[in-house]
């Protein structure tokens, strides 16, 4: 009855060749043809130095983001790139570098803790609904429709600016706020598809066997439910983290997402994009664009090349 | 046909009265509804109270969503911060972000529709390739990236078009029609390709080759009608999402209409403008999209109809 789980344990490690004879799980099949992928490895690659850095920031700068421990010098301020400054200073004089590296940890924090969040809510809401089916279920989904049918961006700088964040909010606050606001309006598509994962393993055979001895449910959905919908789930989680990055940018952007002096690729890049800035210092909006870009790239790739590893077509 | 538009159009009663109630909720209960009425400063007792009986917010809160809804449907949006109806200045503005949108619409329909069917048609080769290189690389490029990009190397730089779009005027508007257009053109160009190639391995396309048809008049006529289908309904459906994105596209390039209105509604921290103004977009955007599955119903047989 645990064969599921640990095939899903098989897949995250490379099959041993004394295995390959045996017939092979879909797990450790996708696994097989994701690590022949290109793009599997390149995104892998830049998400891991992007969690890296986010972690670890001073594994690659030496200077503190915040403009009192004095690397800001208005006399520097807009300068292009040199070789003492690899991507120049911005317009208080502080150093780009600096502050893009800082940078990641809001934007992998924001999108980590969103996708976590959601994953949460949306499976417990999507088992819940499934298992129980009837009226709960017809509760629950409706319920769904309605956060489903407001539009991202829209519903988060309502919840944004109904809860505002200045300054003086510690930093922690304001990452939770914003991580709200997206994931309020993200949960339903886990939802969505825990529900029908449920929908289409309960009527198996071996789940009505497994009731019948007299499984409890949490067994059930342990050892049934959850490894079925594991590669759907992690597919769109994955594509989605990307997005709620993306976001989390656009809001900090309009001014409504994170707030200085939290340090974030948004931030920066609202700054840097007035025109006068534009035609001044693009090095400002180039160094966090590209960043910002390639993490957002990265998952979204990352996605992209699961779904097609688990897709049986696509072979 | 007639009950499914009916039926259709009874499920999307309790989404449209569900999110709008959640919206009014959220900012009126759940926040401080006064936050950020009186600019940067907190509101004088005499507002508050002023505002709480304009907005009714001492009775019970089904007959105050009412009271608030019955206004909106009669576009009564409220009075910004600065004395201005709000419901008039959106009147002046929407024409703007229509032709915005219109630009965006007409982009992804044209050449995310081509790019789509070159690659679908050419399934494997470089081409295709090329396709899916650059959609991935617009996806995941930010849209107010794309959109500062765009005015410093075609605006500032070529001069190609004009740096910003005040005036609202259709030449004025084909630079950020073409940013804010950008990542659905992405999209559709994916969905096309995908769609198109997923039909031309139907049953009915090697029908249509062996009865000795073109291999035009079965990609062109056949299959590419077939593939359409999807394309179209996201493109209608994108309509009411542009709305929003107008938000960023339009701050940008100085645009004077309804997203610019939002940016500078947050901007100056004038709520009865931010909330009216979306709740508003969240309403088009429903109602864009329950027209586009009953356009689906219509244009695909497959779907009941009962």
């Amino acid at each position: 009855m645990t064969e599921p789980l640990a095939d899903a344990q098989i897949s995250a490690e490379p099959p041993t060749p004394e295995h390959t004879d045996k017939p092979r799980s879909l797990g450790s099949d996708a696994w097989a043809t994701l690590r022949k992928r290109p793009t599997f490895w390149v995104s892998a690659a830049l998400i891991f130095i992007m969690i890296v850095m986010a972690a670890f920031p001073s594994l690659f700068t030496f200077f503190s983001p915040h403009p009192e421990l004095s690397y800001s010098e208005l006399a520097k301020a807009r300068q292009p790139p040199s070789s003492e400054a690899w991507f120049g200073y911005d317009n208080q004089g502080r150093d780009v570098y600096t502050r893009t590296i800082h940078g990641a940890r809001s934007s992998i924090l924001v999108g980590l803790l969103t996708t976590l969040a959601v994953l949460l809510f949306g499976s417990l809401i999507g088992i819940i609904s499934g298992f129980y089916g009837k009226w709960v279920d017809a509760v629950l989904s409706r319920v769904g429709e309605i956060f489903f049918a407001i539009p991202l961006l829209l519903g988060g700088i309502l919840v944004l600016y109904t809860f505002p964040s200045d300054y003086r909010t510690p930093y922690l606050l304001v990452v939770g706020k914003v991580v709200l606001a997206i994931g309020i309006l993200g949960w339903p598509r886990i939802a969505r598809i825990m529900r029908s994962t449920v929908l289409q393993v309960k009527p198996n055979d071996y789940v009505q066997a497994a009731r019948a001895l007299g499984a409890s449910p949490g067994r059930i959905v342990r050892s049934h439910i959850l490894p079925n919908a594991f590669a759907p789930v992690v597919v769109v989680a994955t594509i989605d983290l990307g997005a709620y990055i993306a976001t989390e940018a656009t809001l900090s952007f309009l001014g409504i997402g994170l707030q200085p002096p939290t340090v974030s690729w948004g931030i920066a890049i609202s700054e840097a994009s007035g025109i006068g800035f534009l035609r001044a210092a693009p090095h400002m909006l180039l160094f966090p664009s590209v960043f910002l870009s390639l993490t957002v790239l990265a998952f979204i790739m990352l996605g992209d090349a699961i779904q097609d590893a688990f897709d049986p077509k696509s072979r | 046909m007639g009950t499914f538009i009916l039926r259709r159009i009874l499920q999307m009663i309790p989404v449209i009265l569900g999110a709008t109630f959640l919206i009014y909720w959220m900012v009126f209960n759940l926040g401080d509804p006064t936050v950020g009425r009186c600019g940067e400063r907190p509101c004088p007792d005499a507002y508050v109270a002023k505002m709480r009986a304009e907005y009714n917010l001492d009775d019970p809160l089904p007959v105050q969503y009412a009271k608030y809804m019955g206004k909106v449907v009669q576009g009564d949006l409220g009075t910004s911060f600065n004395g201005n109806d709000v419901a008039e200045e959106l009147g002046n503005r929407w024409p703007t972000t229509v032709k915005l949108a219109l630009i965006a619409i007409a982009v992804e329909a044209v050449i995310g529709i081509a790019a789509g069917v070159i690659a679908g048609i050419r399934r494997g080769k470089f081409i295709d390739s090329l396709v899916f290189v650059s959609t991935l690389v617009i996806i995941s490029i930010p849209s107010f990236v794309l959109g500062s990009v765009a005015q410093m190397i075609f605006g500032l730089r070529l001069n190609w078009f004009p740096v910003t779009a005040t005036a609202g005027t259709w030449q004025q508007l084909l630079l950020p029609g073409l940013v804010l257009g950008a990542l659905s053109t992405a999209y559709v160009a994916r969905l096309t390709r995908n769609s198109l190639v997923e039909n031309l391995r139907a049953d009915y396309v090697r029908t249509g080759k062996a009865k000795g048809l073109s291999r035009q008049r079965v990609v062109g006529v056949h299959a590419l009608r077939n593939s359409m289908i999807p394309v179209i309904t996201f493109i209608g459906a994108d309509l009411g999402a542009l709305m929003g994105g107008a938000i960023v596209t339009e701050r940008i390039f100085n645009v004077q209409g309804i997203g610019g209105y939002i940016f500078h509604a947050i901007n100056t921290k004038d709520g009865t403008a931010v909330v009216g103004t979306v709740t508003l977009l969240v309403l088009v955007f429903l109602v864009m999209n329950l027209l586009v599955d009953l356009l689906y119903g219509a244009l695909d047989p497959r779907i009941s109809h009962d």
